[in-house]
């Protein structure tokens, strides 16, 4: 068992280049805060990109920063913020929820591909990510994509990357399109409205031109005074927020309470980080749902805990920590109305027996499997993280 | 060669394969009269032409499927078409494959107001969508100017902008999920009415995939709120450096305009000309800037602009003060493309991205190569994203002349790579630029994306002489070198 923690790109290519030449896999990581995201798979050798790390550039009026995957996320952060720019799909770090800590790198972030309650309206990481350099499975250098946000120059490999778990190349080199960061955040909040009551409800408000860029419904236990909440969120200029929060709350009075900058967020941090079910204990599912579904999936397990953001469309789900985790039932209801399940927080074990993401079926499954292995014939990138074949 | 000349395919060849695809499609839909193949010949992308073996135009997913099914076990090559409006002939055809209209497949199949989404077939236009949906507020973002015509099949194959594709992003950021036929006849489906799909993120590769991939018979498009407000400024600069400058410093601001335009001397004059937009004709370069959204951001955000383009030399800056002139102002831009028209008996559209920064510098070096050449050249781009669409002037009869404005191209393109730029922003590598992906990609990099082609389709046979310059057999991709014992890693750093 070996930890590699390469210095360089043409350390890290000569790494995976070795591991390809053994044909052994290599459990390929950033600095490991969401390493319990996925199937348990034992792999001996670690292959952790922290040590690549940096800024390698930033340009505030091209909005494009390129980072080396290593880097932290809360240096890229602080780095825009002092030109008010930010990451607009809001990456989230899940510590509480996953109970890791330290910092979380830019790699891991494109690789999980797991964005916040932005994602909504701005996009998803997969969104952001305007190219790339990363190391193949067969230990070659790889680039694609560019550093202008308009590029329809070959296959846009950058999406693939995102959500890949490292399955397919290890990142190195991450070109990502920044945004103006809003100076203000406002929260319209409608109290003690139940979960189809409250989606419908965001629906309208999504649907309207108040520009919202945050809609989650909280059910009573997890909002703060005990009542159930539907919360819109507005961003940008003080007298812009105030301006679409007036029109919002004259077009649905059942927007009564507001939240101010600071509470604003709390909240939306807290709805992204999944901090309400962290200290509950039980498995955790990340659900995908058409957004007027997600009350059907929230009513699918008896007794289970969970809330909603993205205006109904992401389904956080408690569910105890038995059986099969209610995996048939759930994605027995997700089959019914199209999306998918991620069981997000589970024991090693139960990670082990139920499939962790949305099982793939028929040429689906055949095209992936092929797709991974265009990337990674020999199968030693991450080997079983997302699916127990490949 | 002429029309019905078919190259590698014998004539009876030919008529076994009309037969075979007469027996799964309607009789009207295979076309192998020479004649009536002409539309086929060639689509925007004008200077090549090719008539293809056949054309043949399901009207289902079933129909695409069997088609494909058989193709793939006749090893016929087959190169999708929507509305036929690439510029870079990405559904130029083959004189040994088939052609597959999809334009049949036009319905809008629902609309789902709640959940902001559509589902249309590929053959739905770009701007029905919009109309679809118009009476109840609502929108889908990305807008190719082709968009009366081009179809969001197409748009889904080559990632479709336009103008407002700086705020609202391109068809990539727009589309939920699709129906795809692989070459195999196998039908899957990605995504759905739903935020990102489980698994790999198919969706975002097939976008843009220039229809190498596979074929897509059905798209869930987002669909959102149109802005209650739209306002647009007219900027006029002495020297394009002062419009670059402006350009940079209203991003730079933290404004993300929903389009930003810019036109220089040439254009102007040519789109004054053609459609009397009203615009100054004393300036060195012009500059639409569109706002949208509620009333109290376009206020804010046009003062600020007003201010960015007086300290940027700005000498008229005229704000719309209704909807009728603001579709004034953008009447000149979108007529830009058939003024320019009017000034040479034909023009040759570029396509780069380059960092906004470069632009002034880009577009000097392009005016030298412009005298150099002796062709003319006139620009108008998307300047928010650094997309430039320089037109050469050209006129084709002339001997030689066609040819010269391809090498003034390619030198442009090359150019823009050489800032940090990229070969194409929105119309797609196709037949145009395909010998040019060298000067982004090293052959790595090309054989990574071409092992991507072989997962989708291993033989080749879909849309096969598109995007890459020398398209490798997947049985020679696929090959893996072990090279045991030589590469030693026992004193690389661990942890």
């Amino acid at each position: 068992m070996a930890r590699f923690l390469p210095q360089c790109v043409a350390e890290l290519a000569e790494i995976v280049a070795a591991a390809a030449d053994e044909q052994s896999p290599l459990a390929v990581c950033g600095s490991e805060t969401k390493r319990n995201i996925g199937r348990t798979c034992a792999i001996a050798d670690v292959l952790s990109t922290a040590a690549i790390r940096g800024i390698k550039l930033y340009e505030p009026e091209e909005l494009v920063l390129t980072v080396y995957s290593g880097t932290p996320l809360g240096e890229i952060e602080a780095a825009l913020a002092q030109r008010d720019q930010h990451l607009a799909f809001e990456p989230p770090r899940f510590h509480r929820l996953l109970g890791t800590e330290g910092p979380t790198s830019i790699g891991g972030v494109v690789a999980t591909g797991l964005s916040g309650p932005r994602r909504m309206t701005a996009g998803a990481v997969r969104d952001h990510v305007l190219g790339f350099q990363a190391v193949n499975g067969r230990g070659e250098l790889i680039k694609a994509g560019g550093r202008v946000v308009k590029n329809v120059t070959g296959y846009d490999l950058s999406k693939l990357m995102a959500g890949s778990f490292g399955t397919l190349a290890v990142l190195s080199e991450i070109t990502l399109k920044v945004l103006p960061r809003p100076a203000r955040v406002q929260t319209l909040v409608a109290q003690g409205v139940g979960a189809r009551e409250g989606v419908s409800l965001l629906s309208r408000a999504l649907g309207g031109p108040f520009v919202a860029s945050g809609a989650a419904w909280l059910p009573p236990q997890l909002a703060g005074n005990g009542d159930s909440l539907a919360a819109i969120r507005l961003e940008g200029t003080a007298e812009s927020v105030a301006a679409r929060g007036l029109a919002l709350r004259t077009a649905l009075s059942a927007f009564s309470g507001t939240l101010d900058h600071d509470e604003s967020c709390a909240l939306w941090q807290s709805v992204g980080e999944v901090e309400g079910l962290a200290d509950m204990a039980g498995a955790v599912w990340r659900i995908s749902v058409p957004p007027m579904s997600g009350p059907d999936i929230l009513e699918a397990v008896p007794g289970a805990t969970g809330f909603l953001d993205w205006g109904g469309g992401l389904v956080w789900l408690l569910v105890p920590e038995t059986g099969d985790c209610a995996a048939e039932r759930i994605r027995a209801a997700v089959a019914k109305v199209g999306g998918h399940a991620t069981l997000f927080r589970a024991s090693a074990e139960m990670r082990r027996t139920i499939p962790v993401f949305q099982p793939l079926e028929g040429p689906l499954a055949a095209l992936t499997r092929r797709v991974k292995e265009s990337f990674d014939p020999l199968h030693i990138l991450n080997p079983g993280r997302m699916y127990p074949d490949f | 060669m002429g029309i019905g000349t078919v190259e590698g395919f014998a004539t009876a060849d030919r008529a076994q394969v009309a037969a075979a695809l007469r027996s799964m499609l309607a009789q009207d839909a295979v076309i192998d009269d020479p004649i009536a193949l002409a539309p086929y010949e060639a689509d925007a992308f004008t200077t090549r032409r090719q008539a293809p073996m056949l054309a043949a135009l399901p009207a289902s997913t079933a129909e695409v499927s069997a088609v494909l099914k058989y193709c793939h076990e006749h090893a016929i090559k087959v190169v999708p078409r929507g509305a036929g409006t690439s510029l870079s002939g990405g559904s130029h055809g083959l004189a040994d494959g088939i052609t597959l209209g999809l334009a049949k497949l036009n319905r809008v199949l629902k609309i789902d107001y709640e959940n902001r989404c559509a589902v249309v077939q590929p053959g739905v236009t770009n701007l029905g969508i919009s109309n679809a949906v118009d009476g109840a507020g609502f929108y889908y973002a990305p807008d190719p100017s082709s968009q009366l015509a081009c179809t969001i099949g197409g748009n889904v194959a080559e990632n479709s902008g336009g103008v407002h594709c700086l705020k609202y992003g391109l068809t990539t950021n727009n589309i939920l999920g699709l129906e795809l036929v692989l070459m195999t006849g196998e039908v899957v489906r990605i995504g759905g009415p739903h935020l990102d799909s489980g698994g790999y993120d198919l969706l975002g590769v097939l976008v843009g995939s220039e229809g190498l991939l596979g074929v897509v018979t059905e798209v869930t498009v987002r669909i959102l709120p149109k802005p209650p407000h739209v306002r647009a400024m007219l900027i006029g600069f002495p020297t394009i450096e002062d419009a670059g400058d402006c350009v940079a410093s209203i991003i730079g601001a933290g404004i993300i305009p929903a389009g930003m335009e810019m036109m220089d001397q040439a254009a102007v004059r040519a789109a004054e000309n053609f459609v009397k937009a009203g615009y100054p004709l004393d300036v060195a370069a012009l500059l639409i800037v569109e706002l949208d959204g509620p009333i109290a951001d376009i206020d804010q955000c046009f003062a600020t602009i007003r201010a960015i383009a007086e300290s940027a030399h700005a000498v008229s800056c005229l704000e719309s003060r209704d909807d009728n002139e603001r579709m004034k102002f953008w009447a000149g831009r979108k007529a830009a493309f058939p003024a320019v028209a009017s000034l040479a008996p034909d023009y040759y559209c570029m396509d780069g991205t380059i960092p906004r920064h470069r632009l002034a510098d880009v577009l000097r070096r392009i005016e030298e190569m412009s005298a150099r050449c002796g062709l003319a050249v006139v620009n108008v781009f998307h300047a928010g994203d650094g997309n430039l669409h320089p037109l050469i002037l050209f006129d084709a009869n002339k001997t030689g002349e066609l040819a010269k404005a391809e090498k003034f191209g390619e030198d442009i393109l090359r150019l823009c790579v050489d800032v940090g730029g990229v070969l194409t922003g929105e119309h797609g590598v196709g037949v145009e630029k395909r010998d040019l992906m060298p000067l982004m990609f090293n052959q790595v990099d090309l054989d990574q994306q071409m092992r991507l082609k072989c997962a989708f389709d291993a033989q080749h046979l879909l849309n096969p002489d598109k995007v890459f310059p020398n398209l490798k057999r997947c049985a020679e991709l696929g090959r893996v070198h072990i090279h045991h014992g030589k590469m030693r890693f026992a004193d690389l750093p661990r942890f």
